[in-house]
């Protein structure tokens, strides 16, 4: 069930645009930032209010890189794999990742802690390598630095 | 040197509020426009500064404004703000979003003034959380101070702003791509023509102009379009904001005159490379720019000249490849990129990208043959301009149709060799 709070929003959003379905992206945002991810149920129940089929709004939500259909963990790693990143050797970042959580891109860690995912350019190019840890960007990474900054995340 | 876009900015403020910049002359433009200029008077002085595009394209902006029917419209008018920015390599609207966000919606305001659009859209990308927070702030305070909602500064023109956040596709800054999305739909690019500016948003005319384009607009207006063509160094006008990523002494972004040469940026700006790198080329304009070499450091970075180098401006924001990096291995992480962000609509983009992608990792693992360069450049020519949808793929091929041009020995060493000499 969407809860009163989420509806709420999705109701806010929906007052914006002409079109009833247009704000079927946000409401996927609303439901994803309350529960993680977005479940079969839950894409069931978001279509049914957008006035949208289940079908339709599923393949708006696996087109965006962001709407997540499968269940993360409590800290989304999103490590840039772009060119800027590439030059400055993001992969011996990522190799380090690797190490110390025992997961690859796409997984989640056994403690359920962290999911790692590539992501592309995040804008911050001349302070490559950089990811973003949930909303914080953490920029210039060095290896020796990664202990101490996955340590603020529970 | 005149800097109007970042004279203000200064990143080690908390936020750039209302007051602030106020004082410093903000909101002169929108009170200059709605109050003493019809909005045929700010079209042909934007018109006349000759703004191109910053966001890559390098279109006249008032140009483009001229295409919106002024007259017979039933319902509304958008206008969008295209901060969907996503070009790897390039990091400047983020500095104007976080840096000055009330300049941002000054520009939006006039423009739409000048296009009589009553309904405007931020589309910001996901990532840029600080950014979003700010603009909010900014926006609520806009509309409290009476400079958007109805009857602007009395005049009876009514604008309403809001801010929509993206969920994460390159393809989402192409314009027609963006207006899918921002309709809640898959982007994937709109047919040409009709063109946006008649049929754009929920089918009514619209303009999508990049954040640097509308942060120009305010100074345009208050200080008019020959002293914007006195900021540059050359035929295109004004300032640009240029940066530079890669193994150089000092990353970063410069608001310069237009026309400012490559040499100058990499080695007064960047302050050269580093000890022990040598520079072997530059994508001038972000990911999708032919490469520039060591001949074109004399290159004026303005749309005339870079194009005449073969390549483009795009963003402005260049990316360095040095001796210690792969060409090879660069070109290979460009069209992983690409063929991921293909939106998947035309068959030659869907299909070919990741082809190209295969190509250059088999080249990387020392599998290549002679017979993959030709499959490349052959799809240099089957990816170009005019065979696909839009422009993502011919932008993919540029890179790798330059790459294949300029590093030859190179990719052909990774045959010979049967193995990357970078590992």
């Amino acid at each position: 069930m969407l809860s009163e709070q989420e509806i709420h929003e999705i109701d806010k959003e929906i007052g914006i645009m002409p079109v009833r379905k247009s704000a079927c992206i946000e409401a996927l945002k609303i439901v994803q930032k309350y529960r993680g991810w977005v479940s079969d149920e839950c894409l069931n129940e978001v279509a049914a209010y957008m006035q949208m089929s289940a079908e339709e709004l599923d393949s708006v939500a696996t087109f965006y890189n962001l709407i997540f259909r499968k269940p993360v963990g409590r800290n989304i790693i999103l490590l840039c794999d772009s060119i800027s990143c590439y030059v400055m050797e993001y992969q011996l970042i990522y190799k380090s990742l690797q190490d110390r959580l025992n997961i690859k891109f796409g997984e989640t860690s056994s403690d359920g802690r962290f999911t790692l995912l590539p992501n592309a350019c995040l804008g911050c190019c001349d302070h490559a390598p950089a990811m973003m840890i949930n909303k914080d960007l953490h920029t210039d990474l060095k290896i020796d630095q990664l202990e101490e900054i996955l340590n603020k995340y529970e | 040197m005149e800097t109007p876009l970042t004279q203000h900015i200064n990143m080690s403020r908390q936020s750039f509020g209302l007051k602030d910049y106020e004082r410093v002359g903000g909101y002169q433009a929108v009170r200059k426009a709605v109050t003493t200029m019809s909005p045929a008077e700010v079209a042909k002085t934007v018109q006349e500064s000759d703004l191109k595009g910053r966001g890559g394209a390098g279109f006249n902006t008032g140009m483009k404004w001229s295409f919106v029917p002024m007259e017979g419209v039933s319902g509304p008018k958008y206008l969008i703000a295209n901060a969907d920015e996503m070009e790897p390599g390039t990091f400047k609207d983020r500095y104007l979003l976080e840096g000055n966000p009330h300049q941002l919606i000054e520009g939006m305001i006039v423009s739409a003034y000048a296009i009589q659009a009553n309904v405007s859209f931020i589309f910001l990308r996901w990532a840029y959380k600080k950014a979003a927070t700010l603009l909010l702030q900014a926006i609520e305070e806009a509309y409290a101070a009476g400079y958007l909602g109805k009857n602007i500064l009395g005049t009876g023109y009514n604008l309403e702003m809001h801010l929509h956040t993206g969920v994460g596709r390159y393809i989402c800054g192409e314009e027609t791509a963006l207006l899918n999305a921002l309709e809640g739909k898959r982007a994937t690019p709109r047919a040409k023509p009709p063109f946006p500016q008649v049929s754009g948003l929920f089918g009514k005319p619209t303009i999508v102009n990049n954040v640097e384009t509308l942060c120009n607009i305010p100074h345009i207006v208050n200080n008019g379009a020959d002293w914007f063509k006195s900021l540059s160094k050359s035929e295109d006008s004004g300032t640009k904001l240029y940066g530079i990523s890669g193994r150089v002494n000092k990353p970063g972004l410069w608001e310069l005159p237009m026309g400012t040469t490559v040499r100058e940026l990499l080695e007064e700006h960047a302050g050269g490379m580093k000890n022990g790198y040598k520079f072997r080329g530059a994508l001038p304009g972000g990911a999708s720019t032919d490469f520039l070499v060591e001949e074109h450091l004399d290159v004026k970075m303005d749309f005339k000249s870079v194009a005449a180098a073969g390549s483009r401006l795009g963003t402005g924001t260049m990316i360095i490849l040095d001796d210690h990096t792969c060409p090879v291995g660069f070109v290979h992480n460009l069209e992983h990129f690409f063929a991921q962000e293909s939106c998947g609509w035309c068959t030659p983009c869907r299909e070919g990208l990741p082809w190209t992608e295969k190509l250059l990792l088999a080249l990387e693992n020392g599998e290549g043959q002679h017979l993959h360069l030709e499959l490349l450049e052959m799809h240099t020519r089957n990816l170009g301009p005019g065979s696909t949808y839009c422009a993502l793929a011919p932008g993919a091929m540029e890179p790798l149709q330059s790459g294949l041009k300029y590093f030859r020995e190179d990719f052909e060493r990774h045959i010979t060799e049967k193995r990357c000499p970078w590992r």
